[in-house]
């Protein structure tokens, strides 16, 4: 394998609060290979959130390095792009206008005429199609989380950082958006760290899992996936999956500080 | 649809009159107790000169008054919802600025810059109504969510960027509320100082000179003008809020 995309060297981090400092971050080693998506997932509140910042470069960590394409991160880079639980959509712009904000203050080489041209491709991508000029207001849920994974991607990031993007949607959606993000990797590979909650969210997505222990956080377990080709839903209920959920649960409950034999009951 | 957008208020102006009308008709009061209705085109007929020359004064004192307002409004409001330094130390100044009547105030700016009729009055207009102007803005800032900031943030946005892109857009319709208040109290502002300053200029001196000569119509027929000067600018904000702000409108339903 060539050199890592990303890469995270003994990261350490604590932050300042009244009671004195509160660390989140212990020792975290993470890689990702160009093309990789890793999914990492953790109990709550245990710095998962505080990862998708060093990554982004909004912050600094205490001690330890983070390296994007070879190169130390030392502050936000324009080769990142960003997708949240909130799809923190402007509501004063269409969804067009809104898809197109990254091509605003990234310099590119496309011209207006193709940067519109880019939006509204990847916005029919995603299945937003007849939506360009609507307000984030009139869509649902899903339909915000859609427009701000184009919003994403357009500026055709290096490493685009999902922190629980679906976090706040029903099943069903959820699922559908799997499958979107699946179509939309086909299409415009990225490479991808993908917090989330969701442990068949994390196996469905994702080619490696990275379990985080209780705060502070190091790295506690990783396992590549091994779900290859067209993946569908129904991979989900394969035996193979039941397995690799069963592991996951049990490294959760670890690092939840209980141990998995008291946990089954 | 807009025609009964302009109907139904005049309609319920008509009723306000005819009850007020019929309120002093029932009780026989002389127009020396409380004018009516009717009372009031003989007194705009008398002094329109006077209404035309003074109503203007007090309508260009108080939407100056209010420019200021809006200016100094949203300068304090930055500097607030940006700093949290600046925020602890300058709410108990303004609330405690604000809680002074301004009735009182009146006295004291009319003895220190004596004479300068039309800058004390702005200058009353602009206290008593950058207040809210200030305090929305700075809550509109400072509770930007702080993932609006990130997105732009990690693309290399600079603050400025930011401010122009997403902090100040997204302040409009609570800036647009807080201007609605402040326009009917920089009204107040500019007659407080009309009504108690000796140079007999703006409706509030008419009203005073009213007073002083026992022409309750005249009174009434002030207030009345005023009224409409402030829904005239009411209205304004309402068209500036539509133009500006009118994505944050939610169709009913």
């Amino acid at each position: 394998m060539s050199q890592p995309l990303i890469e995270i060297k003994g990261v350490r981090h604590a932050y300042k609060t009244q009671a004195g400092p509160l660390p989140v971050l212990d020792g975290l080693e993470l890689s990702v290979p160009e093309g990789g998506f890793v999914a990492v997932v953790g109990p709550s509140g245990c710095g998962k959130s505080t990862l998708t910042r060093l990554v982004a470069g909004l912050m600094k960590p205490d001690e330890g390095e983070v390296w994007l394409h070879g190169e130390r991160v030392k502050g936000p880079r324009s080769t990142v792009g960003m997708a949240f639980q909130n799809p923190v959509l402007l509501e004063w712009r269409t969804i067009l206008q809104n898809v197109m904000l990254p091509l605003e203050i990234v310099s590119t080489k496309m011209n207006k005429r193709e940067q519109e041209d880019r939006a509204r491709h990847l916005l029919a991508l995603v299945g937003l199609e007849g939506f360009e000029d609507k307000r984030p207001s009139e869509l649902s849920g899903g339909m915000r989380q859609r427009a701000s994974l184009c919003r994403a991607i357009v500026h055709k990031p290096e490493v685009l950082i999902l922190d629980e993007p679906f976090g706040a949607l029903d099943a069903f959606t959820r699922e559908d958006l799997w499958q979107t993000m699946h179509k939309v990797k086909a299409e415009e590979p990225f490479t991808g760290v993908l917090i989330t909650h969701d442990l068949r969210e994390s196996i469905f997505l994702a080619d490696q899992v990275v379990v985080l222990s209780g705060r502070p956080a190091r790295t506690q377990y990783v396992m590549d996936v091994h779900l290859t080709g067209d993946r569908d839903i129904e991979h989900l209920y394969t035996p193979e999956s039941a397995e690799a959920l069963n592991v996951l649960r049990h490294q959760i409950q670890i690092a939840q500080g209980r141990s998995p034999a008291e946990a089954v009951q | 649809m807009s025609l009964q957008k302009i109907l139904v208020p005049i309609a319920a102006m008509i009723v306000f009159g005819l009850l007020w009308e019929l309120l002093v008709w029932a009780n026989g009061w002389p127009n020396y107790v409380m004018a009516s209705p009717s009372d009031l085109p003989p007194a705009y007929a008398k002094y329109w000169n006077l209404f035309l020359v003074m109503g203007w004064q007090t309508l260009w004192r108080t939407v100056v008054g209010l420019v200021v307002a809006i200016i100094f409004g949203v300068l304090v409001g930055m500097v607030m919802g940006f700093s949290r330094v600046m925020r602890d130390a300058l709410y108990p100044l303004l609330v405690g600025f604000n809680a002074v009547p301004k009735a009182t105030v009146v006295p004291i700016v009319a003895l220190l810059f004596v004479g300068a009729h039309d800058f004390n009055t702005v200058l009353i207009a602009f206290m008593i109504s950058f207040f809210p102007i200030a305090v929305s803005v700075s809550i509109g800032l400072s509770t930007l969510e702080p993932e609006y900031r990130d997105i732009l943030r990690s693309l290399g946005a600079s603050q400025t960027t930011i401010f122009w892109k997403i902090a100040l857009p997204k302040t409009l319709p609570e800036f647009f509320g807080a201007l609605k208040v402040a326009v009917t109290l920089a009204f107040i502002g500019t007659n407080l100082m009309e009504i108690v300053s000796p140079h007999g200029r703006g409706l509030g001196a008419l009203f005073d000179s009213g007073k002083t000569n026992s022409d309750y119509p005249l009174m009434f027929a002030v207030l009345i003008a005023l009224a409409l000067m402030g829904i005239l600018l009411y209205y304004v904000v309402v068209a500036l809020e539509k133009v500006f702000a009118g994505w944050a409108e939610r169709t009913p339903g």
